[in-house]
């Protein structure tokens, strides 16, 4: 009886990844890009960091145009437009896309910080975001 | 010669009721079209995809080809940022720009805002327009540049509530912390 269990739960435990659909599967291509084990402190520490802009006083964040909390709403600082929450768990419609992931990680790493973001940030990245 | 006779009167009255009725049609057309302030509406999702998650989603409609053709050619520094898209959608909004571009209007504000830009210029902003600048000459900057839920008047829906249907009308204006246009 006591194996069973194990097994229903042994079961479980690889069903749930598979389940968790396409953001499990870019994370799985960041690792077969050469990325370590992922760490949400780390990508939690990259949302808030600072890097020189292209005036001498100006800093970029993530956050200059995403929310600090990622489940609420952020506003592009130029236009002012709404930017729902990166959170999955605030907009499931978060982290769905591949394709619209990468792009967007392009734009705004390059833009941010000053180069592509690697499949080692990127992946701690998504973890941070989905633990929220 | 007599059958001549007999036709002409009323060939030539039928000749004139069209044309008459004609003139009087395309009249009428063209001064709805002088009032309206509308932008044909079209629907591309891709477009929207693409080119609506950092500001509005602008209709073709506000700028000749030339000047898409410029802001499509740029994409990569955009206004300072990176816009650049894949090979195939990046032809097709080209493409789709160009075929909806401003350039052939028939009357109404648009084809007033195309006269309004001289012929060697080629703007790569609406609110650079001199017609643009005209229409929101009067908007004091409390209204939008220091106006946290506004800052910049590329943001047309912020102010101009049914934008996204291509009404632009100055009666239906509702300014964040402002309130309703009065002129
Ligand atoms: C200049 C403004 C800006 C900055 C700075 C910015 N972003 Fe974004 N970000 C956006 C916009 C706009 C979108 C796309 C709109 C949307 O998806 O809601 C987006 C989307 C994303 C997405 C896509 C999410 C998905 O569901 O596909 C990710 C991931 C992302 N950003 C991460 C970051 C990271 C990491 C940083 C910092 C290194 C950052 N962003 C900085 C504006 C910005
Ligand atoms: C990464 C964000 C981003 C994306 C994606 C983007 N834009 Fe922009 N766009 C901007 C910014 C920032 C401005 C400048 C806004 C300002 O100064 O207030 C701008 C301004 C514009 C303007 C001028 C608005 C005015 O002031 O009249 C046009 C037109 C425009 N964009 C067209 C496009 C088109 C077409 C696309 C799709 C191919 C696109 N944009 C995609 C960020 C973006
Ligand atoms: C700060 C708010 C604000 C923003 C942002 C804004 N507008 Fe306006 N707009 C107005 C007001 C107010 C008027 C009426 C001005 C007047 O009566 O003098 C107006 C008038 C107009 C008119 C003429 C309407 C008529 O009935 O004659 C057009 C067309 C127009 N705007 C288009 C745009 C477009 C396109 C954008 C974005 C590129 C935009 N506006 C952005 C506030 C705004």
């Amino acid at each position: 009886m006591k194996s069973l269990f194990i097994l229903i739960g042994w079961c479980c435990l690889w069903v749930v990844p598979v389940w968790a659909g396409p953001t499990q599967t870019i994370l799985e291509g960041y690792r077969a890009a050469g990325a370590g084990d992922f760490s949400a402190a780390r990508g939690q520490a990259l949302y808030h960091k600072s890097f020189p802009g292209e005036n001498p006083h100006e800093q970029r964040q993530c956050i200059t145009c995403h929310h600090k909390d990622p489940k609420q709403p952020g506003q592009h600082p130029k236009t002012g437009k709404r930017i729902p929450p990166l959170a999955p768990s605030a907009d499931p419609a978060r982290l769905q896309d591949p394709a619209h992931v990468e792009k967007w990680f392009e734009r705004n790493c390059t833009w941010t910080v000053g180069r592509s973001c690697t499949p080692q940030e990127k992946g701690d990245f998504l973890t941070f975001l989905l633990a929220l | 010669m007599n059958t001549l006779q007999k036709w002409l009167g009323p060939v030539l009255f039928c000749t004139c009721l069209g044309g008459g009725l004609t003139l009087g049609w395309s009249a009428t057309t063209d001064l709805n079209k002088k009032r309206s302030s509308e932008v044909a509406v079209l629907q591309n999702a891709l477009y929207d995809q693409e080119c609506g998650s950092c500001h509005f989603a602008y209709q073709p409609g506000w700028l000749p080809a030339r000047s898409w053709d410029k802001i499509m050619t740029g994409l990569k520094d955009h206004f300072g940022e990176n816009a650049t898209l894949a090979a195939e959608p990046q032809r097709q909004l080209t493409d789709w720009l160009r075929v909806h571009a401003a350039d052939h209007a028939q009357g109404g504000k648009i084809q007033k805002m195309v006269r309004s830009i001289p012929a060697q210029a080629t703007p790569i902003r609406i609110t650079e327009i001199p017609y643009f600048q005209k229409e929101h000459r009067k908007l004091p900057l409390r209204t939008w540049k220091e106006n946290p839920q506004v800052r910049s008047l590329s943001h047309c829906a912020t102010c101009h509530p049914q934008a996204k249907e291509g009404s632009f009308d100055e009666h239906a204006v509702r300014i964040p912390n402002f309130g309703p246009w009065k002129d």
